[in-house]
C-alpha cells in the first residue's frame, strides 16, 4: 500500500482531487454569498423605488437610498412625509407587514409642491444652492437665486437655511418634466412593487 | 366557408359579408323614433357663433385672423398643431361670414369639456362665401392628393374621439391597409345622426367612403349596420347599386344590434373576425375604421370643395317638443338649437352631451357644438335618472356577461376600491372601454365605469410619479458625483499648494532678470515715495 500511496502519480492525482474538492467547496460558499448580497441589493433597490426620491431627508436619513438600506436592516417604514400614504402601503405590501400610519415625528404629508423664490428679496448668498439635493436652483454669489420648477422637488431643505426667508413652498399639481412617457408594456412589470 | 361564402354572396348580394359574434353586449331601448320622425334640417344661421380651435394645452395654436376683421364663409381662421405628438395640422374655417368680436376659451360641448380657445364671431347675415374648387372626378387624384385635400379640409373624426382623419388615412404609407370600415353602427341610445343621414343622403356617403378607401389604399371596403335601421340599409343598399358600374367598391355587412356594437375594437371583431389586443393599433390589423358623418365630411371636402364647417347632430329628449336632426354650423350655441326644437324650459332637467349611456352632463347650455358633438338631450325630470344609492354586490356576475371586453367588473371595483394596481393592471382595466355596459346590468346600482375612471386616473398619476421619481433620483445621483469631484479637485489643488509656491519661486529669479519689469518696480517705489511725499506736503501746510 505505502509503496503505492508513495508512487508520484498516486500522489499527483491525490493531490489534484484535493485541489479540486477546496476549489468547488470556495466556489459554493462564493456563490452563496454573492446570492445573499444580491438579495439584499435587490430588496434594498425594489424598497428604494418604492420611495418618492425626494431627497428631502425627513426620515432622518441623507437621503432615499440610505434609508431604503436602513429599511432593509429592520427600520420602521413609516418615516416618509412626502411618500404618505401610498408609500406605506407599497412598503407594508413589500415587506410584508402590517400597514401602519405616518409617524408624526417625522412630518406631515401634504400635496406635491414646489419651492419658489421671492427673487426680489433674494441676496444672494447661494445657502440654498447648497441645501438643494437635485441642483434645481440656479444663481450665482451676489446674484439673484431662482427655483427650476420642474426640477424641483418639493423636499422643503432650502427653506430653512435661507437667511432672509424668502422661500415659499407653492401647492403645485404635478411637477412638469420634458422627457418621453414610457409605453403601457413597461407599466405592468414597473408599477407593481412587488412583482 | 369560402365556397359557403360564394353561395351567399350569390343568393344574398351585397350581404356577403358575415357578422362575427362578439362578447358581451346589452340591448337597452333604443329612444330614436322621436328624432327619426323628421327629416335632417338646416338651421338658420345664429347670429352669434363661438368657433372652437381646440384646447391650448393640446397643441399650438396658429390665428390666422385678428380680432375685428371681416372673414368670409369657408374662411380658414386658424389652425391647430399637433406636431409634438406627431399629428399634423388641423385647419378650423369660418361657418359663415362676420365680423370676429373676440378670441377667448370658453366651454365646449364635447365629451372632455375641457376649456378650448373659441373664436366669436358676429354673424352679419350675408353668408358670402369664397369660391370653392370642387374635384368632380376624384379618381383621377392620387391617395396623397386626396389626404391632403382632406385635411386641409380640416375633416376630423365625426364620431366623437375627434382624431384628424387625414393622420388616420395615411397610414398606409406605413402599414398596408386591407380593410376601410365604415362605422354606422351607432348603437347608443338617443343618438340617430347616422342613420339620418344615411337614410337621406347614402349615395354621397357611400361616394365618401369611396374616396377614403381610395385615400387610405384599401383593399376592401366595409360598410358596417346594425340591423334594426331598415330604412338606412334599403338605402344603401339602392346607393351600392348605382354605383355597381364601379365594381366592388363597397360591401355591406349587417352586424346584430346590441349596445356597444359601433366600438371600434367590437366592430371589428364583428365586421373582419379580427381581434385586435391590448396595445394594438388596428392598423396593424390592416385595418382602419372611419364614422359615417367622416364619410361624408370627406366626400364634401373633395367632390364639393368644401371645408368641413359642419356636421349631423342629434337633438332629443323629453324636453323638447320637436326632436330633430340637425345639420348644426359649428360653434352654435347649444341652448340656440333647443330653442329651434322648442324646448320646454320648466321641463328640463338637465343637457347631456352624448348619448345616454356614455355621454357627460352639459353644465351650461352657452356651450358651443364642435366638430365631435353627436348628440344633445335635453333630458326631463323622469328620464336619464341619476343612479339611485349603491347597495353591496351580490356577485351576480351580470357584469361580466355584458362586458364587451371580457373582462370582470365585479373583480376590478373590488380592487379598485383597495386601490391595487397591479391586479387592476393584471385585469386588464387598460382594456375598458368605459362604454357603461356594466353599470346598465348592475342591479346593485355600483358606480362601476366612474370608479374604473378614478383608478385609470390613479394608475397614471403612479405612473407619473415612479417617472418623476426616476428622474429625481438620477438628478441626486448626479449631484452626489459633482459634489464629490469638485471635493477631489479641491483636495489636489491643496496637496499641490506647495509644490506650486515652488515652482513659483523658481519662475521668480527670471522675472527679475527682465528689464522691463525691473524698471516698472524702480518707477513704483518711485511714485510711491512721491505720493508719500506729497501726502506730508499737504499735513506740513495744515498744520502751519
Amino acid at each position: 500500500m505505502l509503496p503505492l500511496i508513495s508512487h508520484w502519480l498516486t500522489q499527483l492525482v491525490i493531490g489534484a482531487s484535493l485541489l479540486l474538492l477546496t476549489a468547488s467547496v470556495l466556489g459554493k460558499i462564493t456563490r452563496y454569498l454573492t446570492q445573499q448580497l444580491t438579495a439584499q441589493k435587490s430588496l434594498v433597490n425594489r424598497i428604494n423605488r418604492a420611495l418618492p426620491q425626494t431627497q428631502c431627508g425627513q426620515c432622518g436619513h441623507p437621503g432615499c437610498l440610505p434609508y431604503a438600506r436602513s429599511i432593509s436592516l429592520g427600520e420602521a417604514s413609516n418615516k416618509c412625509p412626502p411618500g404618505g400614504q401610498e408609500t406605506i402601503l407599497a412598503l407594508a405590501e413589500l415587506l410584508n407587514e402590517p400597514v401602519r400610519g405616518l409617524d408624526p415625528a417625522h412630518g406631515q404629508f401634504r400635496d406635491f409642491s414646489v419651492a419658489v423664490i421671492r427673487e426680489g428679496e433674494c441676496i444672494g448668498c447661494t445657502k440654498c444652492i447648497q441645501a438643494c439635493p437635485v441642483d434645481a436652483i440656479l444663481g450665482g454669489p451676489k446674484l439673484m437665486h431662482t427655483v427650476i420648477t420642474s426640477e424641483c422637488t418639493g423636499c422643503d431643505l432650502c427653506v430653512e437655511p435661507c437667511p432672509v426667508d424668502c422661500i415659499d413652498m407653492i401647492n403645485h399639481l404635478a411637477p412638469a418634466i420634458s422627457h418621453t412617457t414610457p409605453p403601457y408594456s413597461d407599466l405592468r412589470s414597473s408599477l407593481g412593487a412587488n412583482t | 366557408m369560402s365556397t359557403l361564402k360564394q353561395l351567399a354572396s350569390k343568393f344574398l348580394g351585397h350581404d356577403s359579408v358575415f357578422a362575427r359574434r362578439t362578447a358581451g353586449g346589452i340591448q337597452p331601448p333604443p329612444f330614436k323614433e322621436h328624432s327619426l320622425r323628421s327629416r335632417i334640417m338646416s338651421t338658420p344661421i345664429p347670429p352669434q357663433l363661438t368657433i372652437p380651435i381646440g384646447p391650448e394645452s393640446s397643441g399650438e395654436i396658429t390665428r390666422l385672423v385678428d380680432i375685428a376683421d371681416q372673414v368670409l364663409k369657408y374662411q380658414k381662421l386658424a389652425v391647430i398643431s399637433f406636431s409634438a405628438k406627431g399629428r399634423s395640422d388641423v385647419p378650423v374655417h369660418a361657418p359663415t361670414s362676420g365680423v370676429i368680436t373676440s378670441i377667448e376659451n370658453s366651454i365646449v360641448a364635447d365629451h372632455s369639456q375641457q376649456q378650448q380657445l373659441c373664436i366669436n364671431l358676429t354673424v352679419d347675415g350675408h353668408d358670402e362665401a369664397l369660391l370653392l374648387k370642387p374635384h368632380t372626378n376624384h379618381s383621377q387624384l392620387s391617395s396623397a392628393d386626396l389626404v391632403a385635400l382632406i385635411r386641409d379640409a380640416g375633416v376630423i373624426g365625426m364620431g366623437g374621439a375627434g382624431f384628424p382623419t387625414a393622420d388616420k388615412l395615411s397610414a398606409y404609407s406605413v402599414l398596408p391597409i386591407e380593410f376601410l370600415i365604415i362605422n354606422a353602427a351607432e348603437c347608443e341610445p338617443y343618438i340617430s345622426a347616422d342613420e339620418a343621414l344615411l337614410r337621406e343622403r347614402a349615395n354621397r356617403v357611400v361616394l365618401g367612403a369611396e374616396i377614403l378607401k381610395r385615400a387610405c389604399a384599401a383593399q376592401r371596403c366595409i360598410i358596417a349596420i346594425e340591423d334594426t335601421k331598415p330604412d338606412a340599409i334599403a338605402a344603401i343598399k339602392q346607393a351600392l347599386l348605382n354605383e355597381a358600374s364601379n365594381q366592388q367598391c363597397c360591401e355591406l355587412v349587417i352586424v346584430p344590434s346590441k349596445y356597444p356594437a359601433g366600438s371600434e375594437k367590437q366592430l371589428i371583431q364583428c365586421a373582419t373576425g379580427i381581434e385586435i389586443a391590448t396595445g394594438q393599433h388596428p392598423t396593424e390589423h390592416g385595418i382602419i375604421m372611419h364614422n359615417v358623418g367622416t364619410a361624408y365630411a370627406a366626400y364634401e371636402a373633395i367632390i364639393e370643395g368644401k371645408p368641413c364647417i359642419s356636421r349631423f347632430t342629434t337633438l332629443c329628449g323629453q324636453a323638447l317638443k320637436t326632436p330633430k336632426n340637425f345639420e348644426v354650423l359649428i360653434g352654435t350655441a347649444v341652448g340656440f338649437l333647443f330653442e329651434l326644437c322648442g324646448i320646454e324650459a320648466n321641463k328640463k332637467q338637465k343637457s347631456i352631451v352624448g348619448g345616454s349611456l356614455m355621454g357627460s352632463e352639459l353644465g351650461n347650455d352657452k356651450a358651443a357644438t364642435c366638430k365631435t358633438t353627436n348628440c344633445l338631450i335635453a333630458a326631463s325630470s323622469n328620464e336619464l335618472q341619476a343612479p339611485k344609492a349603491e347597495r353591496a354586490c351580490i356577485r351576480c356576475g351580470y357584469c361580466a356577461d355584458a362586458c364587451p371586453s371580457k373582462l370582470l367588473p365585479q373583480q376590478l371595483f373590488a380592487f379598485s376600491k383597495t386601490l391595487d394596481t397591479t391586479q387592476l393592471l393584471e385585469h386588464g382595466i387598460l382594456d375598458c372601454i368605459e362604454c357603461g355596459a356594466c353599470d346598465y346590468v348592475c342591479p346593485s346600482q355600483l358606480p362601476l365605469v366612474s370608479t374604473y375612471k378614478e383608478s385609470k386616473k390613479l394608475i397614471e398619476t403612479r405612473r407619473q410619479s415612479l417617472e418623476y421619481s426616476d428622474y429625481w433620483q438620477q438628478r441626486f445621483q448626479f449631484r452626489q458625483y459633482r459634489v464629490k469631484k469638485e471635493k477631489d479637485q479641491a483636495l489636489s489643488r491643496k496637496l499641490d499648494a506647495p509644490l506650486q509656491s515652488m515652482q513659483a519661486a523658481e519662475r521668480a529669479p527670471k522675472n527679475k532678470n527682465n528689464e522691463a519689469d525691473f524698471i516698472s518696480k524702480e518707477q513704483a517705489s518711485r511714485d510711491i515715495a512721491a505720493a508719500v511725499a506729497r501726502v506730508k506736503a499737504r499735513r506740513n501746510e495744515k498744520n502751519k
